[in-house]
């Protein structure tokens, strides 16, 4: 009997994937996404493999290099070096390291607490509801990155800290929409079916309502994660994110403000590469929504 | 309408009592002893530590500080900044109308491109212009503008030589403050350059802070537009032999402004999260750039009231919306 129930969901998850897979297909922009995302992800993973040199390492001889192709530019560093010899290829490679990490960590803490708050929240509704929201409202009153600027400032500069800052405030996002989503599927039957059959409040909660309000949240974590790497690189560049030498984009950018004029490149790339991740991850955003937003399907 | 305006000035209070304790919390929670943070001094005596602790009202139970701090903050005091001394909601009101100006040319510019391209791309849709502004809208959107703005310097100050790099008017000019608008100002002082110098100036801030809020309203009202063109209404309009301009123009871009024009507003947010960065580029002299340098200053009363100053702001500006889209959408009104 078990044996029966088990296959048939794997085959209906097997039908689903293959679904979502049917309409995220259609956005051309959407699988472009997907595959620098991936390019991006392994080069993040072998970055000390594809890395040409150590990005701390200062080339004494080499200083604010031009790119190969330029006048003055050296084989050795494909895309020159900064202002302390540092090359910029290989720096650009492990940036690639921080920004997937802060992305991750922010979107993991972000959408945990956001959803085991939101789930609170909508399930039990009443006075813990309007609590909850009233707090979530005044999180959201600041603007995103003066209250992360703040947060920095109490605990202290760096990434980790960045990282908490931004989850922080990301989290009523996940909070509220988590909310809406159960309060919405509170009202089908299949959940008074449950309770009915004895289901506890923790079951209820995650294992009969959390699974339907999936879609959302994921389109939700995808924005999130593109924003938590273009707010980290803010804050990198304003000095209170990873600190120097760190090779995160943000910081790198910081770092080649006065030479904007001097060296194009230790400007122009840190930057680029920056805007590549956030298009792509924004563009797996759009076709993410599209394949899981059942009102925009066409049946 | 009265109602639905108390109802909503009703559900700010408690908001606004948490952002006030926000404010008051955040300086008590720093690494260190908040009496020295707050007096701006450093290895006092004990009977120095003791007189400013009482001068702040430090000594006094946290609920009775508290209230203290709303009691005075319905007074208008905001205390005073540690480095020039001067209260800060003086500094606060002197330095807004520089980010005013700033995010009053960055929503113009936004608005006044964003929703005609969005119009456009959702009328011609699938069209090599719907791809490419969908396209741009998404690049601007995914814009590191701290970046985007530093773009812009290399090529229009350092390539070209067309803008200055810093700064909301060239130091050849001085005339007193008026307005605080420096359009404005340098028009009236009737000197020759002042205004152009003004406008160069202003530009190129404006559009690195009007990029994402364009990129937004352009999706925005593209989607608004698919959405009211596939409605009954439009259909019974084209089907009555309406002309296709007057169809759009009248029945469908009324309706479609309703969500765009919480957009916008929503966008406030944004302009004053851009403006720190933007501000910080151009060494503009507005509130973002005060909010930063107060930071790492470790300015915190500075920082404490203009957290709280910021905050009521972004409030405000949301019940505005809130309010207009009550205008514009009786529906609203009712619930």
């Amino acid at each position: 009997m078990s044996d029966t129930v088990q296959l048939s969901s794997s085959a209906i998850r097997r039908q689903m994937l293959a679904e979502f897979w049917f309409y995220f297909r259609q956005n051309r922009g959407a699988v472009a996404g997907l595959v620098v995302f991936i390019l991006l992800v392994l080069t993040a993973v072998f970055a000390p493999l594809l890395a040409p040199h150590d990005p701390t390492t200062q080339y004494r001889d080499a200083f604010l290099l031009p790119p190969v192709w330029q006048e003055g530019g050296r084989a050795e560093f494909l895309l020159g070096t900064d202002a302390v010899g540092r090359d910029m290829l290989s720096r650009l490679i492990f940036g690639a390291q921080y920004s997937l990490f802060i992305g991750i960590v922010v979107v993991a803490i972000a959408l945990v607490g956001g959803v085991i708050i939101g789930l609170i929240a909508g399930f039990f509704g009443g006075w813990v509801d309007s609590v909850i929201m009233r707090v979530m409202d005044v999180i959201l009153a600041f603007p995103s990155l003066l209250l992360a600027l703040v947060l920095v400032a109490v605990l202290g500069p760096g990434l980790t800290n960045a990282m908490i800052a931004i989850a922080i405030v990301y989290q009523p996002h996940f909070a509220r929409l988590t909310r809406a989503a159960v309060m919405g599927e509170m009202r089908r039957e299949y959940v008074t079916a449950a309770r009915v059959a004895g289901a506890g409040n923790l079951r209820l909660m995650f294992k009969t309502i959390l699974p339907n309000c999936l879609g959302p949240l994921i389109v939700q974590a995808t924005l999130s994660f593109s924003s938590a790497v273009l707010d980290s690189a803010a804050l990198g560049f304003l000095g209170m994110g990873a600190q120097p030498p760190a090779p995160e984009w943000g910081t790198m950018l910081a770092e080649a403000r006065e030479f904007i004029l001097r060296a194009w490149w230790v400007v122009t790339l840190p930057g680029l590469a920056i805007l590549i991740s956030v298009l792509a991850i924004n563009m797996m955003g759009d076709g993410l929504r599209d394949a899981l937003d059942p009102k925009l399907k066409r049946s | 309408m009265v109602r639905f305006l108390l109802s909503k000035l009703l559900y700010l209070i408690p908001t606004f009592l948490g952002i006030t304790i926000v404010a008051f919390g955040f300086v008590r929670i720093l690494p260190g002893d908040p009496v020295l943070l707050m007096a701006g001094e450093r290895g006092v005596s004990p009977e120095r530590h003791a007189e400013l602790s009482a001068q702040l009202g430090f000594d006094k139970p946290l609920v009775m500080q508290y209230l203290d701090f709303l009691g005075r903050l319905l007074q208008g005091d905001l205390g005073n900044s540690l480095v020039t001394k001067r209260p800060v909601l003086d500094e606060f009101l002197a330095l807004f109308p520089a980010t005013l100006e700033l995010g009053l040319c960055a929503i113009i510019i936004a608005t006044l491109i964003g929703v005609p391209v969005g119009v456009l791309a959702a009328i011609k849709r699938g069209s090599w212009f719907d791809q490419v502004s969908m396209t741009s809208a998404l690049v601007g959107f995914s814009m590191p503008i701290f970046w985007w703005g530093l773009l812009l310097i290399i090529f229009f100050s350092g390539y070209l030589g067309w803008t200055p790099v810093s700064g909301r008017i060239s130091l050849m000019y001085y005339f007193p403050e008026g307005t605080g608008f420096m359009l404005i100002d340098s028009l009236m002082s009737g000197q020759d350059g002042a205004f152009a110098s003004a406008v160069s100036h202003l530009i190129l801030p404006s559009i690195v802070l009007a990029t994402i809020p364009l990129a937004v309203i352009a999706r925005q009202t593209r989607s608004a537009m698919l959405e009211v063109m596939g409605e009954d209404y439009v259909r019974t309009a084209r089907a009555k032999g309406m002309p296709s301009r007057r169809v759009i123009g009248v029945h469908a871009l009324r309706n479609a402004m309703i969500p765009v024009v919480t957009t916008i507003g929503l966008q406030i947010g944004v302009l004053i999260a851009g403006a720190i960065l933007t501000e910080t580029i151009f060494s503009w002299p507005g509130i973002g750039k005060w909010m930063i340098d107060s930071i790492s200053r470790r300015d915190y009363p500075v920082v404490q009231s203009g957290l709280l100053l910021i905050a009521g702001l972004v409030m405000l500006v949301n019940l505005l919306v809130d309010l207009t889209y009550g205008l514009i959408n009786p529906r609203i009104r009712a619930t």
